[in-house]
């Protein structure tokens, strides 16, 4: 039984877990992290879309040598009825001109292990394929980690061991994950030659789309995404699993589908799928934090201790997992205290604006709580369409009328829009 | 594989694992599944990999697992009797992710 002890010991190399190894080591902590994937980022899985602003924060200048795939030019609202698509563009030169894009479409493989391999520069140890077991207690306090017949000891341990962290569970600081605070995302990488996707997606060189899919679950609770990179496309779907258990039809099956709607199967068309993939995304934005993300000797991080945002239009955790894995790192580094860490911790979350920016869009789960989003609405809008566009030779109705119709065919009211619009502004 | 309707195991083969032939990581007891009415793994794994067998009893294959903790969310009479995940090393490696 060998026996080693370092300053910290994170456990997991995603975008949490590095971010924090690289500012500890950066400032020449010992810092060991340990990663049950061969690779960092192998058993990681995104839509998905990285913004850029936390990397500068690990790091001025960093973006600009990242494993990332397209900036984003183009965001995109699809919402499907039936065969039917409404489609909303937004295109902004100003997210994507300057030195740093606002955000870029990214995939976790390339991404974490460059990432990595950036904390290692730093100094940071970084062991793959070893899977921890479970944390050294010692007088109430957190003092290392077991892997197998190996004890590793340390002055803190970090979790950075993802949304199901059995770790934090381990620790005691967080309970069975409720069936409704998840979605169940899948994901198809499907490769096309960049020109292909530049030209059917209307994109200059290098710059990508990102697109939110709604009336694609079947009126279940969730969404459909595509992301363009730069020689593939990220195809997927995100599920509430309990109302997908009720509905008794398989995500897989749901998704399939998507792929061969109409306004979807051109833009894929020739392409060969070389991946697919399933992960759990948190959906209690501020409402699932970790009540209390450390104990003595240990700091929860990224998905793990629940740092992730829904707001229907953008969904964000990577970003969110880096600066939470930067504020454990400064907690670490204001304190050598282990008893004081967690409210450091805590601190530094707040002055990195992870709690505060979290706080602000608490409301947008209510809001993605109405259920008339994922049927209804999305079947009215296309009504309405079908009626502006529509041209048969006959007295077209007036506007008024094609909203009254397209209310009762989706047994909707005028008071449902009004109280869901009103939610709306509220909780937005 | 061109763009189709794909099943989940066509879709899994495009896959890199590396199975653990000596450890299951998730383990099912059947008799507690057979009282379970819901039975909402078959629906929920974005792997497929719960099934009923021809006897309706519940099935379980680990070798094509995204490891994603769907099913141990959602598993309500327990009958997943151990949900870990693979050793080290093993299991899905995402080439893309």
């Amino acid at each position: 039984m060998s026996e080693e002890r370092f300053d910290a010991i994170v456990i997991g190399a995603g975008p949490a877990g590095i971010a924090c190894a690289y500012k500890l080591a950066q400032e020449g902590r010992e810092v060991l992290v340990i990663e049950r994937a061969d690779q960092p980022g192998a058993k990681n899985l995104t839509g998905g879309r990285f913004y850029t602003y936390a990397l500068e924060m690990v790091a001025e200048g960093l973006t600009a040598e990242a494993e990332l795939e397209r900036k984003v030019s183009h965001e995109q609202i699809m919402i499907i009825s039936g065969p039917r698509a409404v489609c909303v563009e937004y295109i902004d030169p100003s997210f994507v001109s300057g030195e740093v894009p606002q955000s870029y479409t990214i995939l976790r493989a390339s991404f974490d292990r460059w990432f990595a391999s950036k904390a290692e520069e730093m100094g940071a140890m970084i062991v793959g394929g070893i899977k921890v077991d479970d944390l050294i207690e010692k007088n109430g306090r957190i003092v290392g980690v077991i892997a197998g017949e190996d004890e590793m000891y340390a002055d803190v341990v970090i979790a950075a061991d993802g949304v199901n962290s059995l770790i934090a569970r381990k620790a005691g600081l967080r309970g069975e994950i409720a069936s409704q605070s998840v979605g169940i995302g899948v994901k198809e990488v499907i490769e096309l030659p960049p020109e292909v996707i530049e030209q059917r997606f209307n994109l200059a060189t290098g710059e990508g789309v990102a697109r939110m899919i709604l009336g694609c679950t079947e009126g279940i609770h969730g969404g459909g995404f595509l992301y363009t990179n730069r020689d593939s496309i990220s195809l997927g779907a995100v599920f509430m699993p309990e109302e997908v258990a009720a509905h008794r039809h398989s995500v897989h099956e749901i998704f399939q589908h998507l792929k061969m709607h109409p306004a979807i199967y051109p833009l894929i068309e020739g392409g060969t799928t070389v991946e697919y993939g399933g992960h759990l995304v948190s959906e209690d934005g501020y409402d699932g934090i970790l009540k209390r993300p450390y104990r003595e000797g240990l700091l929860v991080v990224g998905d793990a201790a629940g740092f992730v945002i829904n707001t229907g239009s953008s969904i964000r955790g990577i970003d969110l997992a880096i600066l939470s894995g930067l504020a454990a790192a400064e907690a670490l580094l204001a304190t050598s205290n282990p008893a004081l860490a967690g409210s450091e911790y805590m601190k530094a979350l707040e002055r990195l604006q992870v709690l505060p920016t979290m706080k602000t869009v608490r409301g947008y789960r209510d809001l993605l709580n109405i259920e008339r989003l994922y049927g209804p609405y999305p079947d009215f809008a296309a009504d309405v369409m079908q009626g502006m566009y529509r041209v048969d030779g006959k007295v077209p109705p007036k506007m008024k009328k094609i909203i009254t119709t397209a209310l009762k065919q989706n047994k909707l009211s005028l008071w449902n829009l009004i109280k869901d619009g009103l939610k709306g502004v509220r909780s937005a | 594989m061109t763009i189709d309707i794909v099943s989940a195991p066509e879709l899994l083969s495009n896959n890199k694992f590396n199975v653990d032939e000596e450890n299951a990581h998730i383990a099912i007891n059947v008799e507690i599944c057979r009282n379970c009415a819901d039975k909402p793994c078959l629906y929920v794994c974005p792997a497929v990999l719960y099934r009923l067998d021809k006897n309706g009893d519940l099935s379980f294959d680990y070798a094509g697992c995204l490891e994603c903790g769907t099913c141990r969310v959602m598993c309500q009479q327990k009958g997943i009797v151990k949900w870990q995940y693979p050793r080290g090393g093993f299991g899905i490696s995402y080439r893309f992710g």
